[in-house]
């Protein structure tokens, strides 16, 4: 049998048990043999090893450098702090390490390596796992576990017990043979019996290696087909899974609108405790009500580690704050601007920033911006400037509005999108009181406050939370699970389950000595394998023990080519 | 006192146990060293006389080989048994006292590890104590309890909401699991190289290396000389290879489970498998270097020490994924509390 070995495979299990090899020939180079040693050397277990280790270190300047895919404003940063560097990193893709030329090169040409190193090796276990195993070397003395004995018996009745001995089943799985066995006659009346088990040994080697492959496609495939969204998501209000209402969207190439299933998401309420000592966060709970097209409306949760199922798509908790509501009147009573204002957490205490643009007035009066921050529970010392503002609590224990007034033009007609989050100055004034400081407005729920120079009011209706909600839809999901567990089951069969062949041979006794047999034995596994050893001795010692008080048996049975693996 | 006291109390004291096991394992070596020494000239002759030195050695396995120091191993074994009841009683109270597993930072994280490396330091040697490996697995332990106990230390508590899963235990535990277990490979992979250098020394003989000596043969005539004697107590370099690649084995196995596990969690905890997040990076880096390590031991002309240098660099990728990756990179990855 001619066995496929990958070049520099060092493998005593896959050495022909017979010593004569063909004389290396010396390959014809013209352009196909060129390929052909190309690729062999591509298939070559060196130059897996190669690879392999290229892989790893390949990936590590992806933790050195700023990686545009995690943070893009770290990537620019980086490039105007190092202008001589910056570029030329960039240019060789640093920045971008694992969708980068090299990186992409060593993985595909290491998956490459190994389709080619391994698909030749599945047909010949295929082809392995239905033949015989294979025939008793002529000599055993170089094999790692040896054994002999001499029996009271004639060795085709040996040969028969061996069989049995070796076919027995598994203590917790009686049915399944240990060993495949085949018997040969070797002549001059001597009988050899070969014995092999563990091919799942190779069986996992080969899952391994090719759910792999089926991983980086299911990866592959998950990229092409995904999208991902966020939004964030008010108390009291509404969402639909339509690319317009996130706030950010992102595609794969082959995405198509119609994987957005139009299901609705309302926020009803939102729940956070904190370590009261520590102030740490310990629970997020989003309730929300689902409404999948053309079904009732559900209820359900939504909380970190527990993301919900909706139109094929995962919905998870990815951040939460307050959103105060708010109502501004102009000088003419008119109202200007109504509804909650997300605000962004700035620390652990939930010191949450928020700009609040105001641009309806009515009539020719100024818009007007606010600027400033929402405190759940205030805290308020008074300082030599005037007094201070802090939170010392995420809770909305006795929130607060601390905010700068600002008048003039928003700039929202420029045709240039805008930050929601910022306030553009450029065109605006700060407010100032009489002293000629600025002026700021505290305002607690259920406050009226005026805003200065008779501008009109400001009412802080209610405080509400807000999530802010991510959701992503990844089909390939299941195959990538699939394969990856595959891998793993593979993984550990193949570095666990021993391979293991045994020879016994079956010489009739010396002249005169009629109906005794001389067994020898050898073994030889895969791998280290410390069980080879004491099988070999378990296996003649019940050979020679029980061979010996059997009575001669009746008819044979054919005993080759019938077990199974 | 709190709970949480307590157990600190008691982490203190095991790495007090585990401080004099080093000290006598060190003596242990010392002697064999000594004895070793003395003893050169014939067990040069025995090694160059055979062609497998590993076997030869491999003969003097008995307790009361003439060079171990029964006292020394004596305490040895039993200050590592105290140790590591005492280590096992802080980390129960330390989960009592936080109110869940305890795996979700550093400190934990560390305590448990070097819980595990000695416990599987001390399956191996149940039957024989190999000196050697204690002191490297004891070094490392002790070291690392002080390090955790000082710069690691916070307060135990309860958890954020990203970290209340059950894969805290699962994943984490693994993660430790799996570490535990590579230090001790880790140990016999050093212990094999040289020993196995000195073996090629015995049987070359230090002089026959012609012409300019290569960094290498300098190294294995220093380990062919008399200070490394004691590797002669040894077991041979094929038995500790086999002994480094079945812990191995099972270590990667585990950190496979380690990796994919975290996919999996980081599925529902950030809404993507897998996101090259640095602690990611790091765990992949060290997987693909132990791939390569098993993959080393297949290929001709790897097998044996060449292969043993992956696990070098493995296991220092192990400990840099932990430490430079926790301390000094921010990633998503963040729950040391330091
Ligand atoms: C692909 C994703 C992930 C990978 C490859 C990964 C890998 C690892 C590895 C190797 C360790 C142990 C060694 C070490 O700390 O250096 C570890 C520890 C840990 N992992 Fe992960 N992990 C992943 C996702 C996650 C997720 C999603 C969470 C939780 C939300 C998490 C939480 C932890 C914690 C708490 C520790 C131990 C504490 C510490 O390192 O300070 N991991 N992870």
């Amino acid at each position: 049998m001619s066995v496929h070995r990958p070049e520099g495979l060092s493998d005593v299990f896959m050495e022909p048990t017979e010593a004569p090899a063909a004389p290396p020939t010396l390959p014809t180079l013209g352009l196909v043999g060129w390929l052909r040693w190309a690729w062999r050397q591509l298939t070559s277990m060196r130059v897996a090893l190669l690879l392999l280790m290229l892989l790893a270190v390949a990936a590590v300047p992806g933790t050195v450098w700023p990686q545009r895919a995690q943070d893009t404003a770290k990537v620019a940063t980086y490039i105007a702090d190092h202008p001589t560097t910056g570029p030329w990193l960039d240019r060789l893709g640093f920045f971008d390490v694992y969708s980068s030329v090299w990186f992409s090169a060593i993985y595909i040409l290491l998956f490459v390596s190994l389709v080619g190193c391994i698909l030749p090796r599945t047909k010949v276990h295929l082809a392995g796992v239905r033949g015989r195993p294979p025939r008793a070397p002529r000599r055993f003395t170089r094999f790692p576990a040896q054994g002999s004995g001499v029996v009271d018996a004639p060795p085709s009745q040996v040969a028969d017990h061996a069989t049995t001995v070796l076919r027995a089943g598994w203590r917790w799985l009686p049915f399944v043979p240990t060993y495949r066995v085949d018997t040969r006659d070797e002549g001059n009346g001597t009988l050899s019996v070969s014995a092999e088990r563990g091919y799942l040994r190779e069986t996992g080697n080969l899952v391994f290696h090719l759910a792999l492959v089926g991983l980086l496609i299911s990866v592959a495939t998950g990229q092409v087909l995904h999208y991902r969204g966020q939004a964030i998501v008010v108390q009291g209000r509404g969402f639909a899974n339509a690319q317009v209402d996130y706030d950010t969207f992102e595609q794969g190439t082959a995405f198509t609108p119609s994987s957005l299933v139009p299901f609705t998401l309302r926020l009803d309420e939102f729940e956070s405790r904190f370590d009261p000592v520590t102030l740490q966060s310990r629970d997020f709970t989003a309730h929300v009500t689902l409404t999948n097209p053309g079904e009732e409306p559900v209820e359900e949760t939504i909380k970190v580690n527990h993301p919900l199922d909706a139109g094929g798509a995962k919905v998870y908790l990815q951040g939460n704050g307050y959103a105060p509501d708010i109502t501004v009147r102009d000088a003419s009573g008119q109202v200007a601007f109504s509804g909650p204002t997300p605000f962004l957490p700035q620390d652990e205490v939930y010191t949450s920033r928020g700009v609040v643009k105001v641009p309806d007035v009515s009539g020719d009066q100024e818009q007007i911006g606010l600027v400033g921050y929402l405190l759940p529970t205030v805290d308020v010392r008074e300082t030599s400037f005037g007094p201070a503002y802090a939170s010392v609590n995420p809770q909305p224990d006795d929130p607060a509005l601390v905010l700068a007034v600002w008048q003039g033009n928003l700039g929202l007609d420029t045709g240039v999108p805008q930050n929601v989050y910022e306030l553009d100055e450029s065109r605006m004034t700060q407010l100032m009181d009489e002293d000629d400081k600025p002026v700021t407005l505290v305002v607690r729920p259920g406050e009226t406050v005026d805003l200065p120079e008779g501008m009109g009011t400001l009412t802080f209706n209610e405080l509400t939370r807000y999530v802010a909600l991510d959701l992503r839809h990844d089909p390939a999901l299941p195959f990538v699970l699939v394969f990856a567990l595959l891998a793993f089951a593979g993984l550990a069969t193949s570095l666990f389950a021993p391979r293991r062949r045994l020879w016994l041979r079956l010489a009739p006794g010396a002249e005169g000595d009629d109906g005794r047999t001389v067994v020898t034995a050898a073994g030889l596994a895969r791998g280290d394998d410390v069980g080879l050893q004491p099988e070999l001795d378990r296996v003649l010692a019940q050979v020679l023990a029980r061979s010996a008080d059997r009575p001669p048996v009746a008819p044979r049975g054919p005993t080759s080519g019938e077990a199974s693996p | 006192m709190t709970t949480g006291d307590l157990s600190t109390l008691l982490v203190w004291g095991a790495a007090t146990a585990f401080t004099i096991a080093l000290v006598a394992y060190s003596i242990d070596l010392a002697r064999i060293a000594e004895r070793a020494q003395k003893r050169v000239p014939e067990a040069a002759l025995v090694g160059s006389g055979s062609t497998r030195p590993a076997t030869a050695v491999a003969g003097s396995e008995d307790q009361s080989a003439p060079g171990r120091s029964a006292r020394a191993e004596g305490i040895a074994r039993s200050t590592t048994l105290l140790g590591l009841v005492l280590l096992f009683a802080g980390i129960v109270l330390r989960g009592i006292a936080a109110g869940r597993w305890p795996t979700a930072n550093m400190y934990e994280f560390t305590i448990v590890g070097v819980f595990v490396a000695v416990l599987v330091l001390a399956v191996v040697q149940r039957r024989r104590v190999i000196a050697f490996v204690g002191v490297v697995v004891m070094g490392i332990s002790v070291l690392a309890l002080v390090l955790a106990l000082n710069a690691f230390y916070i307060q135990a508590d309860q958890v954020q909401p990203a970290l209340q899963s059950y894969w805290l235990i699962l994943h984490v535990g693994v993660a430790i699991i799996a570490t535990g277990i590579f230090t001790v490979a880790f140990a016999a992979a050093v212990l094999q190289v040289l020993r196995s250098f000195r073996e090629e020394a015995l049987v070359d003989g230090p002089a026959v290396t012609v012409g300019t000596p290569g960094r290498s043969d300098r190294f294995r005539r220093w380990v062919g000389g008399p200070r490394f004697g004691w590797l002669e107590q040894v077991p041979g370099s094929r038995e500790l290879e086999a002994l480094s690649f079945r812990l191995n084995a099972i270590a990667f196995v585990l950190w496979t489970f380690t990796l994919i596990g975290g996919a999996i969690w980081a599925e529902h905890a950030w809404g993507r498998y897998w996101g090259w997040d640095p602690k990611e990076v790091g765990t992949f880096v060290a997987w693909v270097v132990y791939a390569a390590y098993l993959h080393a031991r297949t290929t001709r002309g790897w097998s044996g020490r060449r292969a043993s240098y992956f696990v070098f660099v493995g296991y220092a990728v192990v400990l840099a994924n932990f430490t430079v990756v926790n301390l000094v990179v921010t990633g998503k990855h963040s729950y040391s509390g330091i």
